[in-house]
């Protein structure tokens, strides 16, 4: 019986852990109050990792638990091994900036640990219950971020905005469920594909609209056009280490579920979301793109940045294939490094008087901070796609998957766009190295920033020397999602 | 000498050199840009010293690939697949023999952030060499998009007055004719089921499928080459670059528009060629027309030059689409003459630029009283650029338009007229900038030729002789690998040909 019981959890080792462990450090800081958030903050450092080594312990073989409403394979364990690595680095990236800025509360990296294990949830979700109930634990802790800078008009602003959106996109997505539960019956994701592919239930009309209004809760979360309006207002307001997290982990965890509700239980009704998809794409790439422009504010310009990189990723989602999933994988992880290493050189944009956030002030970065300057200009050829940088990859195995997939159009808009996109990326390098120096940055800016510049930049830089291990390790993945 | 990987040391000892270069620190600038340039200057001679055995060691009566290295790299269908064959190998020579003399021509004229400059130099050398050796669709496509980084950095930063726009201009350009490319590579790469580039050269692609796939390489070959109506990014790049980038740019890396022809256009969509070589060959003939007489109105000296190459390489679009021998070896001779030659122009140009400050042709005039010596370089150059017998301009002018005389009679009477024109901008220019009375005050203490000067054009010189006196060093090297791309192509044509009679 015993043994039983612990087959059943075993495979959600790491959420549980999680989840004890966000409780435990949440009394530890009721005792010791805020002069202990360093390390509570190091805890939660340590928790993720921790949680890490559950997930590795745990079996990937596919199997569901927890009444059909759990599911952990492959595809979970890379997800969930890019989201712990986000959740980690945000938490290092924030110690010093919540020091300085007045918001260093023990509530802060335990809030971290709750989204993420919410995302971890997400990623593993085998039923459209467990799928919101995933995407509320994350959502919740997100929106307190968001405005957890508490005497700053925009902070706050941008919690509020983050919620009140949320809250709709949160409501379709339900009201897609709740349409996709009365026309299919159930709703775990196993029984809806054998439904739909023995052809017991009928694909009509209410099914497609629930579909829809699904894909819209879900585009919602990932920033895709046209349901991107909140992500500049966010990104701006949020301080900037939340804006760093925002950027990385629950993008990636929304880009699994996406991908887990839609070739889950619908692979047969592809003909169906691979259009709306396919629009969202493009219209993701072309915005990103052409919106990206005209921004001055560096948050801003990498909110765009983020609905252009959506665009792409989902160009693997819109192949559909086992080797579009991989692209999109692929591209996940190259932009964890990527987003991750830009924002730990924007959060190094100090002066005395406190963050500076206007693309003006990196004027003469390689010559003020030459290394500085180096890493970015590393990271924004890598973001704008051009080889050999990690980021032409990301972009190479999307596209091939779309060329095999056969959607030619959305794969010509797909690198026109991105050309246009190269023009912004380069107007930062342009200012770096182009333009007179402004004044220097205050120092120090730490040996963890350091440490994860470095780290990042390596990867972005010398990607190209190794790629298989983790093009392997996504290949797997892919396959284990859609076996 | 099989076990030593020829390829990979050439290509890869510049990136050695930049990462020593990288290491250099002093407190005192002076210190690091003299040991940055030394550097440079030992890496690039000794990678065109190890290049030489790749021209010695190399067997010209072979077509096929040779000191061929394949490493699994991506996966197995996409490797690390070096080789040359006789089109590719005297590119690298090329690419390698220019680079000493650009760190030279650096030498002075570069003052600010001299270890970054050396350090880009020496990073776009390995992706220009390794364009001409990948064998593989996606490890040309890194080295070939790779080149853009540096290049632009090069402009921007040690650029003239409109440098950002012109660095912009650049990489906007290149990088939407390369997208293209990249997504028909990645069609092909499906097709084929691999990206092994002699694999592919034996694959035979539907006729529509084939049109497509041209289009999209034409796309990114010819605004690298640059062709008439894309070519506009050329002046710019070339005015606002500094003397050595000016030099790479119009020495290098145009050649790999008119090398990406020959490498993909024409074995791999030999229908393709042949369909759309008619356009080619109206586009190249308006470029080498409508440049000429751009070039013989402009008042910049270096704007001059670069129109004058885009003027040339529509010699080489014609030689490459006339498909055959004459018109193919000619166009090789060509892009390797016009390498030598615009890349000697621009140092030309470079000379005076560093003494005046100044490249406009007006405030020049008489120099031959002050400056024999340069007057003499100026003369062997511009006569070698004019296409006289002797140089190599002569050459390969002549092989093109007896190649395309075989062709299309109106494309080679037509071409023809660009040689005169091109006199008429190359003399005029000559006579303003150098003949004539010494009226301009500034210009009277002016100073000849430096030994360092010197020593950059004089192999220079010595190579635009040779390839013109004694050509067939160069022919028969590229010789036996021409004649197979043509009688492969004829093949292909053949079979297009009984099915085309079958199908009636």
């Amino acid at each position: 019986m015993s043994s039983n019981w612990m087959s059943e959890i075993a495979p959600a080792g790491a959420e549980i852990f999680l989840a004890c462990a966000a409780m435990a450090l949440l009394m530890l800081g009721v005792f010791r109050g805020n002069q202990s958030t360093r390390l509570i903050s190091w805890l939660s450092v340590a928790a993720l990792a921790i949680a890490y080594v559950f997930l590795l312990s745990a079996p990937d073989n596919g199997s569901v638990v927890l009444a059909g409403m759990f599911r952990t394979d492959m595809f979970a364990h890379f997800m969930k091994g890019l989201i712990l690595m986000g959740s980690g680095l945000a938490i290092v990236m924030s110690l010093n900036y919540i020091r300085d800025h007045g918001m260093e509360r023990f509530e802060y990296p335990i809030l971290i640990v709750l989204a993420t294990m919410g995302m971890l949830m997400m990623v593993s979700a085998n039923d459209l219950l467990s799928l919101y109930v995933g995407l509320e634990m994350q959502s919740l802790p997100l929106y307190v971020i968001a405005a957890f800078k508490r005497d700053s008009l925009r902070s706050s602003e941008a919690g509020l905005k983050y919620f009140v959106l949320g809250a709709l996109s949160s409501g379709m997505l339900l009201y897609g469920c709740s349409m996709i539960y009365g026309f299919a019956g159930t709703t775990n994701f196993d029984a809806l594909a054998e439904a739909l592919s023995s052809g017991r239930i009928e694909v009509g009309i209410g099914l497609i609209i629930g579909i829809v209004f699904l894909t819209a809760g879900l585009a919602f979360k990932v920033s895709a056009v046209p349901f991107h309006m909140w992500t500049p207002d966010v990104y701006e307001g949020s301080p900037t280490p939340v804006t760093a997290f925002f950027a990385v982990a629950p993008k990636i965890a929304a880009m699994a579920l996406f991908m887990r509700a839609l070739l889950g239980p619908f692979p047969e009704l592809a003909q169906e979301w691979q259009q709306i998809i396919v629009f969202v794409s493009i219209a993701s790439m072309v915005l990103g793109a052409f919106a990206a422009i005209g921004q001055t504010n560096i948050k801003r310009l990498m909110a765009y940045s983020s609905i252009g990189h959506v665009g792409y990723a989902l160009v693997g989602l819109a192949a559909g294939t086992e080797e579009g999933v991989r692209g999109v994988l692929i591209y996940m992880a190259i932009y964890l490094a990527m987003t991750a290493g830009t924002f730990a050189v924007i959060l190094c944009m100090r002066r005395k008087e406190g963050m500076v956030e206007d693309i003006g002030e990196l004027a003469g970065l390689s010559r003020s901070h030459p290394a500085l300057g180096v890493v970015m200009a590393l990271f924004m050829f890598s973001l704008a796609g051009v080889p050999p940088l990690a980021g032409f990859f990301g972009k190479l195995y999307v596209f091939m998957a779309a060329i095999n997939a056969g959607l030619y159009l959305l794969a010509v808009i797909g690198v026109v766009a991105s050309v246009v996109g190269a023009f912004y990326y380069l107007r930062i390098v342009k200012i770096m190295f182009f333009d007179e120096p402004a004044e220097p940055f205050a120092k120090p800016f730490g040996p963890a920033m350091g440490v994860i510049m470095t780290g990042t930049g390596l990867f972005t830089l010398l990607f190209f020397v190794f790629p298989s291990p983790l093009t392997e390790g996504a290949r797997v993945a892919a396959a284990a999602l859609l076996q | 000498m099989v076990d030593v990987p020829l390829l990979s040391l050439v290509t890869f000892i510049p990136l050695v050199g930049a990462l020593i270069i990288l290491m250099i620190r002093d407190k005192d600038a002076a210190v690091v840009a003299r040991n940055a340039r030394w550097v440079a200057l030992n890496v690039t001679v000794v990678t065109f010293v190890v290049s030489l055995f790749i021209w010695i060691n190399f067997d010209p009566s072979k077509a096929d690939f040779q000191f061929e290295e394949r490493v699994p790299w991506i996966s197995d269908t996409i490797t690390y697949h070096m080789g040359v064959d006789g089109i590719s190998v005297l590119f690298i020579i090329l690419t390698t023999f220019l680079m000493p003399l650009c760190i030279l021509a650096s030498w002075e004229a570069i003052t600010v952030r001299v270890k970054e400059y050396m350090i880009a130099f020496l990073v776009l050398e390995t992706l220009m060499i390794g364009v001409f050796c990948a064998l593989d669709l996606f490890l040309f496509y890194l080295f070939f998009e790779g080149g853009l980084i540096p290049m632009f950095l090069i402009i921007g930063v040690w650029g003239g007055v409109r440098r950002v726009y012109s660095a912009f201009k650049f990489f906007l350009y290149t990088l939407l004719g390369s997208v293209l490319m990249l997504l028909a590579m990645l069609a092909m790469y499906f097709q084929a089921g691999t990206a092994d580039i002699p694999t592919i050269m034996a694959t035979t692609f539907d006729g529509d499928v084939q049109k497509w796939l041209w289009l999209a390489f034409f796309a990114s070959f010819a605004v690298k080459m640059p062709m008439w109506p894309v070519h506009t990014w050329l002046p710019d790049a070339h005015v606002e670059a500094p003397t050595a980038g000016s030099v790479i740019l119009a020495g290098v890396l145009l050649k790999m528009g008119g090398y990406g022809f020959l490498r993909f256009s024409l074995p791999m969509f030999p229908e393709a060629s042949e369909y759309f070589a008619p356009m080619v060959f109206a586009l190249s003939v308006i470029a080498v027309i409508y440049t000429s007489l751009v070039a013989l109105m402009q008042e910049d000296m270096k704007k001059l030059i670069a129109y004058s190459s885009v003027a040339h390489m529509g010699f080489v679009t014609i030689g490459i689409f006339a498909l055959n021998d004459q018109g193919i070896e000619g166009s090789i001779i060509q892009m390797l003459s016009h390498g030598v030659v615009s890349a000697a122009l621009f140092l030309v140009v470079g000379v005076v630029y560093d003494r005046m400050h100044s490249r406009e042709i007006a405030r020049y005039g008489g120099l031959v009283h002050r400056m024999p010596k340069y007057a003499f370089f100026f003369m062997v150059f511009m006569l070698a650029s004019v296409g006289l017998p002797g140089t190599s301009g002569f050459v390969g002018e002549f092989l093109v338009l007896v190649g395309a005389y075989e062709a299309n009679t109106w494309v080679a009477f037509l071409a023809a007229t660009g040689v005169v024109l091109g006199a008429a901008y190359m003399l005029w220019l000559y006579r303003r900038v150098i003949f004539g009375e010494l009226t301009k005050d500034d210009l009277k203490d002016i100073l000849d030729l430096r030994p360092r000067e010197v020593l950059v054009f004089t192999p220079l010189a010595l190579v635009v002789m040779w390839m013109g006196v004694y050509p067939s060093s160069f022919l028969d090297v590229m010789h036996v690998s021409v004649e197979n791309l043509i009688a492969q192509h004829e093949k292909a044509m053949a079979a297009v040909q009984v099915l085309e009679l079958a199908a009636k």
